[in-house]
C-alpha cells in the first residue's frame, strides 16, 4: 500500500503532468462541491418520487409502463462507458509523447455509448408516452418525469462538454486547459454512473420487483 | 518513456504503477457488474420473494455506489488533500434528512388522512 496523497477526486495525472496536476487540485474540488450539490438535486427528487408511489390517479403505474430489457442494457453501456473514459484518461496520464490518438479513440467510443445511452432512453420515454404515461397524467408521472429525463439531460450535457474538449485536443493539443477539462468531465462522468444506480434501483428494479 | 518513479515524490500519483491503475479500473467495472447482473436476473426470474428482492436491490446499490466512488472516482477512507469524503458524507446526512424526513413525513400524513 502506498500512503501518498491524493489531491482530488479522479485519476491524479501526477508528476509526470506538473502543471496540469497543480492547478487540477483547485480546479477539481471545486467541481466536486458542485456535484454534491448536484446529488442533493437528484437526491430530493427521487425522494419526491417515493412519496408519489401511489399517486397514480386512476393512470398506469411502474408495472404498466417500465421494461427491464432496455434498462439493463442501458445500465451496461453507461457502465461500460464509464471503463472507456477510465482508460481515456489512463492514455493521456502515461501515454508516450503527447500523443492524440489513444486518447482520443477512447473518448469517441465513451461518446458513441453515451450518445447510445441518451438513444435508449429517448425511446423509452417515447415508448411510456405511447402507453398512456405523459407527465401530466398523474403526481406519479410528474415525479417520473422529473427526475429520469433529468439524468438523461444531464448524460447529453456531459456528450456535448466531450465533444467540446475533443475539439479542443484536435485543434490545441493536449494542453494543460485540455487536461484539467477532462479530469472534470471525467468527475460527472462517473457522478453519473452514481445517480444511475440510484435511479434503477428505486425506480425501475424496485417498481419492477 | 522511463519507468515511474513517481511514487516517492511528493507531488506523485497515488494511484500506483500504471499496470496498478489499469489493473484497479478493470476491478472496478468487474465489481459493478457482479453487483449488477445478479440483481437484474433476481428481477427478471423472481428468484426471491418480494421484500426480499427489495434489500438485495438495497444491498447491491449501496455496494454498487461505493465500488464507483473507489475505483471510477478514487476517492479513499485516508490521503485526501481536501475534503472529498467529508463532502460526500456531509451531502449524505443533508440528503438522508432531507430525502428521509420527506418520505417519512408524507407517508405519516397520507396514512392519518385515510389515505390508501
Amino acid at each position: 500500500m502506498n500512503t501518498e496523497t491524493g489531491r482530488h477526486p479522479g485519476l491524479n495525472l501526477g508528476s509526470g503532468h506538473a502543471d496540469a496536476h497543480g492547478e487540477a487540485e483547485a480546479l477539481v474540488f471545486g467541481f466536486w462541491v458542485f456535484m454534491m450539490s448536484d446529488l442533493v438535486t437528484f437526491g430530493l427528487l427521487l425522494a419526491t418520487y417515493v412519496t408519489m408511489l401511489d399517486n397514480l390517479a386512476g393512470g398506469p403505474g411502474p408495472k404498466d409502463l417500465f421494461e427491464l430489457k432496455p434498462v439493463f442494457i442501458e445500465t451496461l453501456v453507461l457502465l461500460t462507458s464509464s471503463l472507456t473514459y477510465g482508460m481515456a484518461v489512463l492514455s493521456l496520464k502515461h501515454g508516450p509523447g503527447h500523443r492524440v490518438g489513444p486518447v482520443l479513440a477512447w473518448l469517441g467510443l465513451t461518446l458513441m455509448l453515451g450518445l447510445a445511452f441518451v438513444a435508449m432512453e429517448a425511446k423509452d420515454l417515447h415508448a411510456i408516452l405511447g402507453k398512456g404515461g405523459a407527465p401530466q397524467r398523474s403526481g406519479f408521472l410528474s415525479a417520473y418525469w422529473a427526475l429520469v429525463p433529468l439524468h438523461a439531460l444531464h448524460v447529453t450535457a456531459a456528450a456535448i462538454w466531450l465533444m467540446a474538449i475533443a475539439a479542443q485536443i484536435w485543434r490545441f493539443g493536449l494542453d494543460t486547459s485540455v487536461k484539467t477539462a477532462l479530469l472534470r468531465l471525467g468527475v460527472l462522468w462517473h457522478f453519473l454512473d452514481v445517480v444511475w444506480i440510484a435511479i434503477v434501483s428505486v425506480v425501475f428494479l424496485g417498481g419492477l420487483a | 518513456m522511463t519507468a515511474p518513479v513517481e511514487t516517492e515524490d511528493e507531488t506523485g500519483t497515488p494511484d500506483g504503477t500504471p499496470q496498478q491503475e489499469l489493473r484497479s479500473y478493470l476491478w472496478g467495472y468487474g465489481l459493478s457488474l457482479l453487483l449488477t447482473l445478479p440483481v437484474f436476473g433476481a428481477v427478471a426470474w423472481e428468484w426471491l420473494s418480494q421484500t426480499a428482492l427489495w434489500w438485495a436491490i438495497g444491498a447491491a446499490a449501496l455496494g454498487q455506489i461505493a465500488v464507483q466512488f473507489r475505483f471510477f472516482l478514487h476517492i479513499r477512507l485516508k490521503g485526501q488533500a481536501k475534503e472529498d469524503l467529508q463532502l460526500i458524507l456531509f451531502t449524505a446526512l443533508i440528503l438522508g434528512m432531507m430525502g428521509g424526513g420527506t418520505i417519512w413525513i408524507l407517508h405519516n400524513l397520507d396514512s392519518r388522512m385515510g389515505g390508501p
